[in-house]
């Protein structure tokens, strides 16, 4: 709670007694130091969508490998078994996002 | 921790095929340019799953999270049933509207996966997984036009909604393990008995989610809004489908979670579902009347009759369960069957989904008019169809339970309803036709005709089968 | 140890913040965000449920709640992309093909 107190405390005091002298460069995006280069909102290519889509999808199904790995010794077989199953049905995206050209940059 | 065991496969197999199936389609779609043969395998496949259904015993396994019951039974068969005629109707119009895409065909059998699963779960875990396979399979379809802006609005609105119930759901199922301590549903029935909880506000809460999250999924009023759009938008094959579907799926649930977890607080339930079940069929039924585009009438019209349906749930019988059944297979047929006649009316440069556009189709066609005639006389429930068999099982089986005020006002805005079918016949058969309409007529879509129109006369004349074989699924529940 | 009841009111007032987020927000991308935040608020009460009751069942379903809500989370984009290739807005008043 203090902790909590203080940290919001120092942020609002902060905001109340500090300099406010805003300048051109200063509202400027910062690049690292460099003059910012065309428009900040500029149209990615659907490709990097359509990329993300299948990372989101094929990077958060792995989170069933971890609880699988950590007690396959306990579980064995069975579990081994299923495991396959799972990962032949991911496969099978694999290949049906692969036949699509998805994976294909231009 | 206990010793693992293999789970008993054998009532799980129709949804192992399923799955295998589905995926078989899929690759399929790679292999095959024709589109036409994933249709023949995707009702093939269901065939085959049809054939393995019945070979299931009814058995309950992993640990009560999966039952095979002659309650999932009876809605897996509206399911499979749902998707041939789908199937059926869809060949020839994905071609007119240039969407002639092989995904179309796995997607609605992951669909029908998912609405497998939840008809069969024991358990909130594979309710939500079967759900959100469901939904998700779904959402795409209805967006499936996608150069078609409405078509995307459609999808973009369902998608949204969708999710925001399946959050509801989730707090519902959150709020319910914290208090029981588990998520199978005879478990958390158990509990609420044993613990004398049935006042509880925790249950009383999750209960009212839960009721939320069901009600979206069925279109029941309050909770409609995506339904009217996202008919209306997708495509009419998809409307179809998912008017019986997934609303179907939503009502297996909506017995089993209320049923059975909340058996207990049966009066606080249904004193929830009555006020949803009159709001329901009065949107529904009146707000029907003002329409001009025939699927958004339709699409009321679907809110109006999952109206009726929740009465057979409000009574909280075996009986009125059974009807309910009966009603949602009798509603498969006729609203399939009205929509391939839609469907029919839509040729190149035609879209054939405005009202005005049946002016006079007696006329230049008098066989489809025929056939629009007997869906629409089924819709409103007149007597020598299957609708008004639906509707007279689930009015008896709402009065025996003592809720005879609740079928007055049911009576009363089915009455309302006639003026909205019967103006399309009205059309048909009063109107001089304004210009002449071509009709996309092809052997699966006959087939697809046939079957409903057969089926609604078959059933309307004699029901006793059907519900007979309905009675008999809910008696082991 | 801090109380259960704290999980629990953390996860209501976010489930509320993203419901009322839901509700008066009109950018599509926003009210997918509001969504994601009472899946993800659905999340901390099910942990701290399965922790304090020492059961399973709620870890497993936070696993497939994530998992789901990514495969959600493609859909919903896929969509919002095949919107804006046919008009360049993600606001919802601005969809008003259908009306009635």
């Amino acid at each position: 709670m203090i902790a909590t107190a203080f940290a919001l405390g120092a942020l609002v005091v902060g905001s109340i007694f500090r300099l406010k002298r805003p300048y051109a460069e200063k509202l400027m995006p910062y690049e690292s130091g460099n003059p910012p280069v065309g428009e900040p909102r500029q149209r990615f290519s659907v490709k990097f969508y359509i990329i993300a889509m299948l990372f989101v999808v094929f990077d958060v199904e792995a989170v069933f490998l971890y609880p699988w790995a950590i007690v396959f010794d306990k579980i064995g077989l069975y579990a081994f078994i299923e495991m396959v199953i799972f990962i032949v049905i991911l496969f099978v995206g694999y290949i049906y996002a692969w036949k699509k050209e998805a994976f294909v940059w231009d | 921790m206990p010793e693992f065991v293999m789970p008993d496969l054998a009532p799980v197999m129709p949804e192992i095929v399923m799955t295998i199936l589905a995926l078989v389609t899929l690759i399929a779609d790679i292999i095959f340019k024709r589109k036409e043969t994933l249709a023949i395998l995707s009702i093939a496949s269901v065939v085959l799953v049809f054939f393995v259904l019945f070979g299931t015993p009814f058995k309950t396994t992993f640990n009560g999270m999966f039952i095979a019951d002659g309650y999932s039974l009876f809605f897996k068969l509206i399911f499979l049933l749902n998707v041939v005629l789908t199937v059926l109707i869809s060949m020839r119009y994905l071609v007119i509207e240039r969407v002639n895409f092989g995904e179309y065909y796995s997607l609605i059998l992951f669909a029908t996966l998912g609405m497998m699963l939840m008809a069969s779960a024991g358990d909130l875990i594979v309710l939500y997984l079967g759900l959100e396979l469901m939904a998700l399979s779904t959402y795409i379809l209805a967006g499936f036009i996608t150069y078609d802006m409405k078509s995307n609005e459609a999808a973009m609105k369902y998608f949204l909604l969708g999710a925001f119930a399946s959050a509801f759901l989730l707090y519902g199922i959150s709020m319910i393990y914290g208090l029981t301590g588990t998520t199978d549903l005879n478990a958390i029935s158990e509990y609420i008995i044993l613990n004398g909880l049935t006042a509880n506000p925790v249950v009383m809460l999750s209960m009212i989610l839960f009721a939320v999250a069901f009600s979206f999924k069925i279109a029941a009023v309050p909770f409609h809004m995506w339904a009217p759009d996202a008919y209306e938008g997708a495509p009419t094959s998809v409307t179809a489908f998912m008017s019986v579907g997934p609303k179907a799926a939503g009502f297996a649930v909506l017995g089993r979670v209320f049923l059975i977890a909340f058996g207990s607080v049966r009066m606080d339930w249904s004193a929830v579902l009555i006020p949803i079940a009159i709001l329901t069929m009065g949107v529904g039924n009146i707000v029907a009347l003002s329409q001009t585009n025939i699927k958004r009438m339709l699409a009321y019209s679907s809110i109006a009759h999952a109206g009726y349906a929740l009465l057979g749930i409000i009574a909280g019988t075996g009986e009125g369960l059974a009807s309910v059944m009966n009603y949602l297979l009798i509603y498969a047929f006729m609203n399939i069957g009205a929509f391939a006649v839609i469907i029919m009316l839509r040729t190149e440069g035609f879209k054939g989904d405005t009202i005005t556009d049946y002016e006079g189709l007696a006329k230049s066609h008098p066989l489809a008019a025929a056939l629009m005639l007997v869906f629409m006389f089924s819709l409103t429930g007149i007597p020598p169809t299957a609708g008004f068999m639906g509707k007279l099982y689930i009015f008896m089986s709402a009065v025996y339970a003592g809720y005879t005020w609740l079928v007055v006002v049911a009576v009363i805005f089915s009455a309302i309803s006639a003026y909205f079918y019967l103006r399309i016949v009205m059309y048909m058969y009063m109107r001089e036709p304004k210009e002449s309409v071509s009709l996309a007529a092809t052997p699966a879509l006959g087939i697809a005709l046939a079957i409903t129109a057969a089926a609604v006369i078959i059933i309307g004349v004699l029901p006793s089968a059907v519900v007979s074989f309905a009675r008999a699924a809910v008696a082991g529940f | 140890m801090v109380p259960l009841n704290w999980y629990l009111m953390l996860s209501t007032v976010v489930f509320m913040i993203g419901v009322f987020g839901f509700l008066t927000r009109k950018n599509i991308i926003i009210m997918f965000i509001s969504v994601e935040l009472m899946l993800n608020a659905v999340n901390i009460s099910l942990v701290s449920f399965s922790h304090f009751l020492q059961d399973l069942r709620g870890h497993i379903l936070v696993f497939f709640i994530i998992t789901v809500a990514a495969a959600e989370a493609a859909i919903g984009l896929a969509l919002i992309i095949a919107l804006f290739r046919n008009k360049t807005t993600a606001h919802v008043d601005e969809m008003t093909e259908m009306k009635g």
